[in-house]
């Protein structure tokens, strides 16, 4: 978001975008649905509910925090492909780095992280979500540096 | 009737069972289907009255053990007991991801032990998720991980799993015996699915120092101390399933009283409804657990028994015993882990006990393979799901195939060699 406010200029425009992916909830539905005959409530459901909270919760914080006018995209599906068919019109996709956060070093991209920058229909910034660490954090050289570490 | 056509018609009948419960017409219990067909195979002889009447006095007891144990899961949740669990774990992990994956293992193992792998996916399972949510960290492994843990975890004690009630009046143990022989395999597999997540979900689990996690944690900090009472109650319960066993009675008057002392303070204080406890009792499930004993038991009967008995090997040497959890965990993935231990208990009794508790680890452990364990499972993703493609099915599949094998056979090395040193 701090990135976001220093790069852009003055007049452009934000797309908050949150993917839910439907992962966790299908997992909790199929647990419940292998637990052949029993009734009561199905917890996937609940869980798709909490989901569903949780993205208001933090499209409602990432907006406070840009302070902006913004647009807010909600997409419910398996993020890898939802992230990149809505690159498509961006001038520039904002996405924050994952792996270990205490240090510098990788793996900055995730799986679906990967697929994103791979795929992206318009330039990509990868971003720390929060101050980067200091520089000295960062591993030392590894002991074969022709196979450049894991 | 011959038992060409006994065993045409049990099948069918099982066939439609399996169906019901998959395609679950009207949203109706598969009870309804269960019930009926355990009816129309004894007027039409395809077991005898005698047979399915044993079959129910086996059954009735195991059911009434399991009515307690949800009953009382479903008081602990009514006392907050998740909820403080849930409060503890955000505490504890802070914006440590990694250490939630270990705190939500703790947790779901404990509970599944305890309180039977349904409690885990119906109650503790939406609680992980909102305490990842709180902590701002991606549920997807702490999700999973109760998923995988209801099934895997679920081998230490009797009460764990629908299975191991079943086995436990088959294999003649003891509570603390089969306790005692099940709690290696079940620490051997619980170490097998971490050092699988740990390196599957590698990414999502990198350590962030977020403000949003911390405020999360204190938040948690807040809501849900422990229930003591209730807590206690539960730990007599457990003292309760020891004591009642080696005296020589059924551990299920354990769970009864537990349930019993609850319900009764529960109902006292107006803080549940009868209704609500006969609800959380779920009796059609009950109904379709002794309808389902019923139908497998005039498969087995009319040649089902005959043609797995080669297969099965006796004696429980250690390649006997894997042989026996693979078919097991094999038999599992092809129809369900319930069908499937109530059609080859009958066979691995007579090689005892033993052989019975790596049928256990095949069908407990195996599910976890092909999504949550059975064919019926796959196919309603495949035909209920509108989301076109899933890619989390694949991602499921390597998972299981990642920790099934290795924890099939380092639990079945774990039980090898607890009956070497205890005796069978």
């Amino acid at each position: 978001m701090d990135a976001a406010l220093s790069l852009a200029p003055a007049e452009a425009r934000f797309t908050l975008l949150h993917v839910t992916s439907p992962a966790a909830a299908d997992a909790a539905h199929g647990a419940y649905r292998g637990l052949l005959g029993r009734g009561g409530p199905d917890p996937g459901d609940q869980l798709e509910r909490l989901a569903q909270a949780s993205a208001a919760d933090l499209m409602e914080a990432a907006a406070r925090r840009l302070g902006r006018p913004s647009d807010r995209l909600e997409i419910d599906d398996y993020a890898e492909r939802a992230v990149v068919a809505a690159s498509a019109g961006a001038d520039l996709l904002i996405v924050a780095r994952d792996g270990d956060r205490s240090r510098l070093g990788p793996k900055s991209l995730g799986k679906t992280t990967r697929f994103v920058v791979d795929h992206a229909a318009c330039p990509v910034l990868l971003v720390w979500p929060e101050a980067p660490p200091d520089v000295g954090t960062i591993p030392p050289p590894p002991h074969h540096p022709h196979h450049g570490g894991r | 009737m011959n038992a060409a056509t006994g065993e045409t018609v049990s099948v069918l009948a099982l066939l439609a069972v399996l169906a019901w419960a998959v395609i679950r017409p009207r949203g109706w219990p598969e009870a309804v289907a269960a019930g009926p067909a355990a009816v129309i195979l004894i007027a039409a002889g395809a077991i005898r009255v005698g047979d399915a009447g044993a079959e129910a006095r086996r059954l009735g007891p195991v059911i009434g053990f399991l009515i307690a144990i949800l009953v009382l899961a479903h008081l602990c949740d009514d006392d907050g007991l998740f909820r403080a669990c849930g409060a503890w774990m955000a505490r504890s992990a802070g914006g440590r991801p990694r250490r939630l994956l270990v705190l939500v293992f703790v947790a779901a193992a404990v509970t599944t032990a305890v309180l039977s792998l349904d409690t885990t996916v119906v109650l503790l399972t939406p609680v992980v998720f909102a305490t990842a949510a709180r902590l701002d960290v991606r549920p997807r492994p702490y999700v999973y991980a109760c998923t995988h843990l209801a099934n895997s975890a679920s081998l230490l004690l009797p009460v764990s799993n629908l299975t191991n009630l079943l086995a436990f009046t088959a294999s003649g143990l003891g509570f603390g015996r089969f306790a005692a022989l099940m709690a290696l395999p079940w620490l051997a597999v619980i170490g097998v699915e971490y050092a699988v997540f740990g390196r599957f979900f590698g990414s999502d689990l990198g350590p962030r120092r977020q403000a949003r996690s911390q405020a999360g944690a204190r938040a948690g900090a807040g809501d849900g101390g422990l229930p003591v009472f209730t807590v206690t109650v539960l730990v007599l319960t457990l003292a309760g399933f020891v004591v009642t066993s080696a005296a020589g009675l059924s551990p299920a008057w354990a769970a009864l009283a537990g349930a019993a002392v609850l319900a009764g303070r529960a109902l006292a204080r107006k803080r549940t409804t009868p209704q609500s406890l006969l609800r959380a009792a779920d009796l059609p499930f009950g109904v379709f657990v002794l309808g389902l004993g019923i139908v497998v038991a005039a498969v087995v009967q009319n040649g089902l028994g005959t043609a797995l008995r080669p297969l099965l090997p006796a004696g429980t040497s250690l390649p006997a015993l894997l042989a026996i959890a693979a078919l097991a965990a094999a038999l599992a993935n092809v129809c369900n882990n319930l069908p499937a231990v109530l059609v080859l208990l009958p066979l691995a009794a007579a090689s005892g006990a033993g052989a019975v508790l790596a049928v256990l680890l095949g069908v407990n452990i195996g599910p976890n393979l092909t999504y949550t364990g059975s064919l019926a499972t796959l196919l309603w993703r495949r035909t209920l799901r509108s989301h076109g493609e899933a890619p989390n099915l694949g991602e499921f599949t390597r998972l299981g195939l990642l920790t099934v094998p290795a924890g099939l056979v380092l639990a079945v090395l774990a039980l090898w060699a607890g009956l070497r040193v205890m005796g069978g």
